[in-house]
């Protein structure tokens, strides 16, 4: 055989080898793998968290066989497009915003953000009802306002593409200035080095933070739900369509996880898995 | 393909266009002192000095940006003594995080490109310069120098297209620049292909520049 028929049948096995693995049956589910509890890694890399044990219950229900892929946060929409997997597990929250691009399938879990400061902070003593919920815009005047004008001047620190993101910049809280940061990790790091004043994110990524890093990270302010927020984390997966197999397949898998949660909620599974990995029952 | 997207990120993107070339200008301006200082320390008869410009051009070098920018911008911000000092006021802010790291950077690059210019000068230039009686100073800033910049053009102009996409990197550390503004439009549009192909293409056009002022520049003084 010449060394170009070698090269060339070598190319084509490799070839067939890919396209092999991109249209196997396995269901691919993407996850962050840097939103604790949520998602994340252990010391030697492997994906845990909330969401990890969940998705192969979920898997195990409808017997499929599963993968978990690792994705940056940023590129989580655009990598479920390009097909690099069928469902996002990854805290990510029902938006309206999101709903244009994408479906949901119903929500597995909430999740309540909150504001987050260091111990010491002049913000430390803010006092504001517990809970607020955007979804009614007038009852909640009174303690966005309130929030305005404790907020003011102050940079605030969230993750890129973000629910907690879209209501800084919204404008309910007035202009704030808005950091935005690739993971909530990096996150975490400024807020406890002080170049930044507060954070968002959902409560419990700072309650985990403060527990393993031992730094005095305090949330203040009300824990926020609702409007921005969404309703709820589901899975996120592409819309479907009846024109092409591709697109009949999500459909398909879209209502298979929809069952998939209707029974792992009535069996317990989601509430277990929460308490273990959140303290409390995030399951919804 | 989203034309309507492209058209529209266009003049967000030109306006980010702006913070990246002041990330750039400011940086190749530290960067070109830093670079000609530690050049003249690594020329130095005195071993101890020569030696400390080797390293420092050897451990920039021979990092990647990446991990200096980091290195400087997380890493110094957890050392708990250093919040506390003056120093902090500067790593405080992720603008001048960027410009030490990246001045730092092309320093580096900047001190070899015009290390090897000054060593390939023929000595009969210097020679010839000494003969006239001109002193050591005078011969150092009228001909070892003017000669230097001539012969290192072509490589400088590499350093400064190699700088401008560097630059990129101040997004990982939460700044605005050009890839930091095309990545907050895709979190919003889900849009990768369209948005990036714009911010490449003004990358691209930067280049171009870039390019042409060296060549400009270099015809300028005759160098080939």
């Amino acid at each position: 055989m010449s060394k170009f028929n070698k090269l060339f049948i070598s190319f084509v096995t490799i070839f067939f080898l890919l396209v092999g693995n991109a249209y196997s049956d396995k269901v691919r589910i993407g996850t962050e793998g840097a939103y604790p509890p949520w998602n994340a890694k252990d010391s030697s890399g492997n994906l845990i968290g909330f969401e990890v044990d969940l998705a192969k219950e979920l898997c195990a229900i409808l017997k499929h066989e599963c993968t978990i892929v690792e994705q940056d946060w940023d590129g989580m929409i655009p990598a479920l497009l390009m097909r690099k997997f069928d469902l996002i597990m990854a805290g990510m929250s029902i938006t309206e915003e999101r709903l244009k691009t994408i479906n949901f399938s119903q929500g597995y879990a909430d999740e309540v953000a909150s504001l987050a400061v260091m111990k010491g902070s002049d913000l430390e003593n803010l006092k504001t009802v517990e809970s607020l919920s955007l979804s009614n815009k007038n009852a909640a005047k009174k303690t966005l306002e309130q929030l305005t004008k404790a907020l003011a001047g102050k940079t605030i620190g969230v993750q890129t593409g973000t629910i907690h993101q879209n209501f800084l910049e919204s404008g309910d809280v007035g202009n704030v200035k808005v950091r935005k940061y690739k993971t909530q990790d990096e996150v975490n790091l400024d807020l406890a080095a002080g170049r930044i004043d507060a954070a968002l994110a959902a409560a419990v990524a700072f309650t985990d933070y403060a527990a393993k890093s031992k730094k005095p990270v305090v949330l203040v302010g009300p824990t926020f739900s609702g409007g921005d927020f969404g309703n709820g984390v589901g899975i996120g997966i592409r819309k479907g369509d009846s024109s092409s197999a591709v697109g009949k397949r999500d459909t398909r898998l879209l209502n298979e996880f929809n069952r998939a949660i209707n029974t792992a909620r009535k069996k317990g599974i989601i509430s277990e898995l929460a308490i273990k990995h959140f303290g409390f029952d995030a399951s919804m | 393909m989203d034309l309507d997207l492209m058209i529209n990120s266009f003049p967000k993107l030109l306006s980010a266009t702006l913070t990246t070339l002041k990330l750039l200008s400011l940086s190749l301006i530290f960067g070109l002192i830093l670079g000609l200082i530690f050049a003249i320390m690594r020329l130095s008869k005195k071993k101890i000095i020569a030696n400390f410009s080797y390293s420092f051009s050897y451990v920039f070098r021979g990092t990647p940006l990446l991990v200096q920018i980091f290195i400087i911008y997380f890493g110094l911000g957890q050392i708990e003594y250093l919040r506390s000092t003056i120093l902090w006021t500067v790593l405080k802010e992720p603008y001048w995080c960027a410009i030490i790291a990246f001045s730092l950077n092309t320093g580096a690059y900047t001190s070899e490109i015009l290390r090897s210019a000054f060593q390939t000068i023929k000595p009969g230039f210097i020679e010839a310069g000494k003969s006239l009686g001109i002193s050591n100073k005078i011969i150092f800033y009228k001909i070892q120098i003017p000669i230097a910049i001539k012969q290192s053009l072509p490589a400088y102009g590499n350093e400064i297209i190699l700088m401008l996409k560097g630059t990129s990197l101040a997004s990982t550390v939460t700044l605005m620049d050009l890839t930091g503004v095309a990545k907050y439009i895709i979190s919003t549009t889900f849009k990768p292909v369209e948005v990036f192909i714009v911010a490449g293409s003004i990358y691209l056009f930067l280049t171009f520049l870039i390019h042409n002022f060296i060549k400009f520049a270099e015809k300028k003084m005759g160098t080939n």
